[in-house]
């Protein structure tokens, strides 16, 4: 009896729920799209307004036409170049951020080594030490280091910049993580035919670790690009010496700015990590699982 | 572990005291030393040195003459208790937790949201990071023109007939609502990181479970509620830490959009140690590393509570 008056319904309902179904796709989508517009329309409309032809007028504010120029044209870009001279800002970057991954890479290689492959006295200390840098207050560090920089003659240069960001527990985890899976077997044959040390660093254990060595360099890439206060601290004596992060605020900041062309700098610094972003995308989408396992 | 450890050739290693070789020894600190270095001068040198200039008098025209820092005990926190824009920018950081719940539920939700076999899911995930990788300075660029009298918000807002056009209003130029619109860009930046890493976390959910509770007829907000978030503590409890100590430490974001105003509504802790230590002429680092001390024991308890709370609500859980 139960049976039977338990199922009736079921079927009386199955065509209503397949509509519900869809609607709950439909819904989901709807989420999504809003999210997406939340997400992204800042980009799109920084895009339309360095893309605007200004010479024929009006101003980002002229709603909807500024969300959608009608003339379109690339010169802001070559003028906010030219003017504001970001060539020595875009070269900035790349001076700062290439130390930044060629540090990072070299010193994260060589701490994760014996960390992975040797037996030494105070290994484990070394490590404790290494994890304790991550839950670290980290509040005053600026200060002491704005201070340490001055005395060793670097503040206000690029590698003062560089330095204190290179050693991190990120890279020496990721390396030894990727050192770890490297087979004793092909270490011992290398030893056997005389090899030191460093060549089996450098010409056995990096080049098998070349994915992980790339995943870092990325990251780096990406965050050392984008950084903003430290540079700015670090440089605020140097104007000429500042990264495109820093000049791009700084064009804003100026009393008589042309929008136009700030929004084409500001195209022009977020385009080379939306391209590392884009193709290495898998990276980004599998999180700090790779750094925490 | 194991694998880590290589065996002395020829002599196997004893199971009481573990012998070292000298030559692996001095390799091994050898290869450490660059980061052993960086690391000991740009990141334990300032923590020590940090916090002893926290009861110093150092900085401004003491700093210029190349005196040392001078001992004054506790002075700079009396000096700290009774400004009343540190108190306020205290708790205007501590005011900024309100972010990590909301951060924390809308991550999840989106993460549910984008973790389905549909189409169009991977463009999605891929497009809300995008504000991730992008530069904080670049993001005030771009939110700056949002929020701007004229800007795209209150546009918006005018189109829907929600404000009209004389009671509009610069967002990040009123004390009431500055805070609020540059807690909206940490939440802007933030929700695709935490996203992924609750997506990680959704794959350690057994599909089973899922399918039992679909044909126990439970709904979608049911099941995000008894089945998601209880399975997925471990990575709430993580994300929520990571989340609780950045919003203590909100800098950058004040720093760009409003540098603390209007009328210092803005100011968080963070910005007080900074303005004190570079904005304007004293350059009072003593005082300055004071309140960094400060924030780091806030942020410290705060953290024991977070981990206390999910501990205690999910003992039955994990």
């Amino acid at each position: 009896m139960s049976l039977v008056s338990r199922a009736a319904p079921v079927q009386r309902s199955y065509a209503p729920r397949r509509h519900r179904k869809l609607g709950r796709v439909v819904l989901r989508y709807v989420i999504l799209i809003a999210v997406l517009i939340f997400a992204v329309f800042p980009f799109l409309w920084t895009l339309a307004i360095a893309l605007t032809d200004k010479h024929g007028g009006g101003s980002i504010y002229d709603f909807p036409a500024s969300l959608f120029p009608r003339a379109v044209t690339l010169r802001n870009f070559v003028e906010v170049y030219t003017t504001f001279s970001l060539g020595k800002y875009v070269w900035n970057s790349i001076s700062i951020t290439g130390m930044t991954i060629l540090g990072t890479l070299v010193v994260s290689a060589l701490a994760a080594y014996p960390l992975a492959r040797f037996r030494f006295p105070g290994r484990d200390l070394i490590f404790g030490v290494i994890v304790a840098t991550l839950v670290l207050p980290s509040e005053t560090t600026f200060i002491v280091n704005t201070l340490t920089l001055k005395e060793l003659g670097l503040l206000g240069t690029h590698v003062g910049v560089v330095l204190p960001t290179i050693a991190g527990a990120f890279g020496i985890f990721l390396m030894r993580q990727a050192f770890l899976g490297i087979p004793q077997a092909l270490i011992e044959a290398a030893r056997i035919d005389g090899a030191s040390e460093f060549t089996i660093l450098t010409r056995i254990m990096l080049p098998l670790t070349k994915p992980s060595l790339a995943a870092l360099g990325i990251f780096t890439l990406v965050a050392s690009w984008n950084a903003y206060f430290w540079p700015m601290l670090a440089l605020s004596g140097a104007p000429d010496s500042v990264p495109l992060s820093v000049a791009v605020l700084k064009l804003k900041g100026q009393f008589n700015y042309d929008p136009f062309n700030i929004a084409a700098g500001a195209l022009i610094m977020m385009i080379p990590v939306l391209l590392v972003f884009l193709s290495a995308q898998k990276l980004f989408m599998r999180g700090m699982e790779g750094a925490v396992k | 572990m194991i694998r880590s450890q290589r065996p002395t050739p020829g002599k196997p290693p004893l199971s009481g005291k573990p012998k070292y070789s000298l030559r692996d020894t001095l390799l091994s600190y050898g290869f450490l030393a660059p980061a052993l270095i960086l690391l000991a001068v740009f990141t334990f040198y300032p923590l020590a040195y940090g916090s002893y200039l926290g009861f110093t008098e150092y900085g401004g025209a003491r700093f210029g003459q190349g005196l040392p820092p001078k001992w004054t005990g506790l002075d700079n926190f009396r000096t700290l208790m009774a400004d009343p824009l540190f108190l306020k920018s205290l708790l205007n950081s501590v005011k900024y937790l309100i972010i990590v719940p909301i951060l924390q539920l809308a991550s999840l939700a989106v993460a549910v949201l984008v973790n389905k076999n549909l189409p169009g899911m991977a463009f999605f995930r891929a497009a809300y990071y995008v504000p991730v990788v992008t530069s904080i300075s670049l993001a005030a660029v771009m939110w700056d023109w949002v929020y701007n009298k004229d800007g795209t918000l209150n546009w918006a807002l005018g189109a829907v007939h929600l404000v009209s056009k004389n009671q509009m209003f610069g967002w990040l130029n009123n004390e009431y609502t500055a805070f609020w619109a540059v807690m909206l860009v940490t939440f802007w930046r933030g929700f695709g990181y935490y996203m992924v890493l609750y997506l990680a976390g959704l794959q350690g959910i057994p599909a089973e479970l899922e399918e039992a509770a679909v044909l126990d007829g439970a709904s979608s907000w049911k099941r995000f509620w008894s089945i998601t978030v209880p399975m997925m503590k471990p990575t709430i409890l993580l994300c929520s830490l990571l989340s609780t100590i950045a919003a203590l430490r909100v800098l950058e974001e004040v720093l760009v959009l409003t540098n603390g105003g209007p009328l210092n509504s803005t100011y968080t802790a963070l910005m007080y140690v900074y303005s004190k230590a570079f904005q304007g002429f004293d350059f009072n680092y003593g005082l300055a590393s004071a309140a960094g001390l400060v924030v780091a024991a806030v942020a410290l308890l705060l953290s024991a509570v977070n981990f206390r709370l999910f501990r205690d609500s999910s003992g039955d859980g994990a």
